[in-house]
């Protein structure tokens, strides 16, 4: 089982987005993370979808989505040639006694509180995945109280762009 | 000029070359029919007894014409009941515009009453579908959904028009419909590789799906199966692509195949596939399948390649186009031994043929064959009779088959035999099963309205055959719900819907009432009678392969 980052550039549309995760559900696929937002042109949105699966899924995802009438371009993103990030929301109990290694951890891997009440801190970190994977890990001991994780966006390095080939639609 | 979106639809209808939709009326679009009604001179709208038989009318209209068949019904449960026949569609790539009404804007998202969001609903079975909220957008968005519907693979779009939409005016200008989408052009070097494959081949075999029919390819086929001197086998949607005399085809393969073109097919050193999708029915256990050759995929639809089967060569593009390509490039080849097993096959299948003393389903089809010209529209439903029809009619022209392949809609018959009908205005029986018939029945009313003389022959055998088949085969006889017990004489309804009725105990008595049906020319059923226990031969077991195939059965046993 290999991890696919899929960029999908859509028509931003009433129910694309519906369209877009249903094939995945439809067709067996199990979605990791999805990210949805509007692009430099309002006509279109950028989707990112994380998922796990072989090289069956792969092309057949790719080959199901180019069909929509709705999807202008599909990539799978390359994990050399591109950047990821995902940010996380995270509540952690505020104690006395476990304050200052709390900070710490937020100075080391270099996030910051956004917001501290008596009994509870926020704490905001951006980066790839396995880095906040290794924070969540970090501060369980301290007592998570929720957490909110945006799921991973995509671009590729270099000057090459998603929306520079959708001619053929 | 401002006019309604009503009147808008119709226009673009007529735009679009559409000469006559299938509908019903209902509380949300009773403004599209008054516009129907102002111009019931220029566009024909037929109605049924259920949407459902509407929809399969529509589909039975696309299938017999490669036209876009137009269906029409309401809001909520009109919607709903399209349902079943989009899937039909969308399984078998017919192409297809369905239109609905919906509650005015203001009420969506309420629960209003008869309110449903057929979007939603219709998501995974149709090709694209739209809701349309501005009658601004209304023209564009119809014309969008004919040349989506119609474009490389068919298949049906679906557009939801709230009530508002259809009342509010704007401006409207006629267009010439657009072209097509470009279909995919297969890539010269893939192109080269099929040549050098298909020359060092020495057993290849043609299969055929339905994308020869909705791509218009028969000629092409053929020529090709000449060049590099190759039999023919197709799934049951590539059925009537290829005229039953020509010496090449083998006839249907898979589950319920022709022994031939089954065996060739596991025989063969290359399979070439065109517009087919190697579904579960025509391939049976895939690791069998594949064991001996090479697999060439031509299909215009990228996503079929390597989705069931995986090729050694995939060529996307329209199959039309690539085989008059490959055509070109090809020399003649020439497979002596190859056509002399081909020979030895098809020896082996003609002398299975079951012969008994009362009527069979091979009597009865032999007898329709007789009677009906070549250009004759054949419906069935599904079930044991669809797969003899598949097996045993003699089909010469594409497009004389309207049958449901890839959902398998018992029902479908009916309603397509009508929408056949009308658009072609040729001969048209249907076949059907008692099961089947008793599904959607109520439309012997739509043939009557509209004078369509469709004759229906009923092989009725008081069973679910196909269903009691796999439960005499796989299920120790447990005949759980499949006799039906029922009392019904399909003589007097036939005459209560205002239709003709016969009932035929042998093949005299058969020909005698097709006599009949064809001289009154009024829509009739002939209630055939059958043995329950007629099987369905060959029969690939489910998942099994050609080792397993079962050609006789003695009692029940296998």
């Amino acid at each position: 089982m290999e991890r696919y980052v899929f960029s999908i550039l859509v028509a931003n549309r009433f129910g694309v987005l519906t369209r877009v995760s249903s094939m995945f559900t439809r067709r067996g696929f199990n979605i990791d993370t999805l990210t949805v937002g509007e692009t430099e042109s309002p006509e279109f949105s950028r989707i990112t979808i994380s998922m796990r699966g072989d090289e069956y899924s792969r092309t057949q995802i790719i080959k199901q989505l180019s069909k929509m009438h709705d999807v202008k371009q599909v990539q799978v993103m390359e994990r050399d040639e591109t950047v990821t990030r995902e940010l996380l929301l995270i509540k952690i109990k505020n104690d006395s006694k476990t304050r200052q290694d709390i900070l710490a951890a937020v100075d080391v891997f270099r996030s910051k509180i956004v917001d501290y009440s008596p009994d509870a801190l926020c704490i905001e970190i951006t980066g790839e995945s396995s880095k906040i994977n290794a924070f969540i890990e970090l501060v369980k001991p301290f007592g998570i109280m929720e957490i909110c994780r945006t799921g991973i966006v995509a671009l590729e390095r270099g000057s090459h762009c998603l929306n520079s080939d959708t001619a053929h639609k | 000029m401002k006019i309604s979106g009503s009147q808008i639809i119709i226009e673009v209808l007529l735009e679009q070359g559409c000469d006559c939709i299938f509908g019903y009326p209902g509380g949300q679009v009773i403004n599209i029919y008054d516009a129907l009604y102002q111009n019931q001179d220029r566009i024909k709208h037929i109605i049924t007894a259920h949407e459902q038989g509407a929809a399969h009318a529509a589909d039975g209209y696309a299938r017999a014409t490669g036209k876009t068949g137009v269906v029409l019904a309401t809001s909520g449960p009109g919607a709903t009941n399209l349902v079943t026949g989009i899937a039909t569609a969308y399984l078998d790539s017919v192409p297809m515009v369905a239109i609905t009404g919906n509650v005015p804007c203001s009420l969506l998202g309420r629960d209003s009453f008869q309110e449903v969001d057929i979007c939603g609903v219709t998501l995974p079975i149709t090709k694209h579908n739209y809701i349309v909220k501005d009658v601004n957008d209304l023209a564009d968005t119809l014309r969008e959904a004919f040349r989506i519907a119609k474009s490389g693979r068919p298949g049906p779009v679906l557009v939801d028009i709230p009530k508002d939409v259809q009342i509010a005016q704007t401006e409207f200008e006629n267009k010439k419909p657009e072209p097509e989408y470009e279909d995919p052009k297969a890539d010269d070097s893939q192109l080269k590789t099929a040549v050098e494959m298909i020359a060092e081949a020495q057993k290849p075999y043609i299969y055929c799906g339905g994308g020869i029919i909705s791509g218009d390819a028969e000629k092409e086929v053929m020529e090709f199966a000449e060049l590099i001197d190759a039999p023919i086998g197709c799934s049951m949607m590539g059925v009537s692509a290829i005229p039953c005399s020509n010496p090449r085809f083998l006839g249907m393969q898979g589950m319920h195949g022709h022994y031939a073109s089954s065996m060739a097919q596991a025989e063969a050193d290359l399979v070439i596939a065109v517009g087919a999708r190697f579904s579960d029915r025509a391939t049976g256990n895939k690791q069998v399948y594949v064991r001996n050759c090479n697999i060439i995929h031509i299909d215009v639809d990228d996503a079929e390649i390597d989705k069931n089967i995986t090729s050694h060569l995939g060529i996307n593009g329209d199959v039309k186009e690539t085989l008059a390509k490959l055509n070109t490039m090809l020399s003649k080849q020439s497979h002596p031994a190859w056509t002399a097993e081909i020979e030895q096959l098809k020896a082996k299948e003609a002398g299975m043929v079951q012969k008994s003393e009362v009527m069979t389903p091979y009597d009865i089809i032999e007898t329709v064959n007789a009677k009906m010209p070549e250009d004759a529209v054949i419906a069935t439903d599904v079930g044991q009779h669809q797969m003899w029809v598949a097996q045993h009619y003699k089909f010469e022209k594409p497009r004389t088959f309207i049958s449901s392949g890839g959902l398998g809609t018992m029902g479908f018959g009916l309603g397509a035999a009508i929408g056949a009908y009308t658009a072609t205005h040729k001969p048209t029986v249907l076949f059907t099963g008692d099961g089947s018939f008793g599904m959607n029945l109520q439309e012997l009313a739509t043939a009557v309205s509209t004078n369509a003389p469709v004759i229906v022959v009923l092989m009725n055998n008081g069973v679910l055959g196909m269903v009691r088949q796999w439960q005499t085969l796989f299920f120790n006889k447990h005949y759980s719900n499949t006799t039906l017990c029922r009392q019904t004489d399909f003589v007097k309804l036939a005459e209560a819907f205002g239709a003709l009725g016969f009932r035929a105990e042998n093949t005299a008595e058969l020909s005698d009432a097709l006599d009949k049906a064809i001289e009154a020319k009024r829509p009739a059923v002939i209630d055939c009678k059958i043995d329950m226990d007629e099987f369905v031969l060959p029969m690939l077991p489910p998942g099994g392969s050609i080792d397993d195939i079962i050609t006789e059965i003695h009692g029940g046993e296998i």
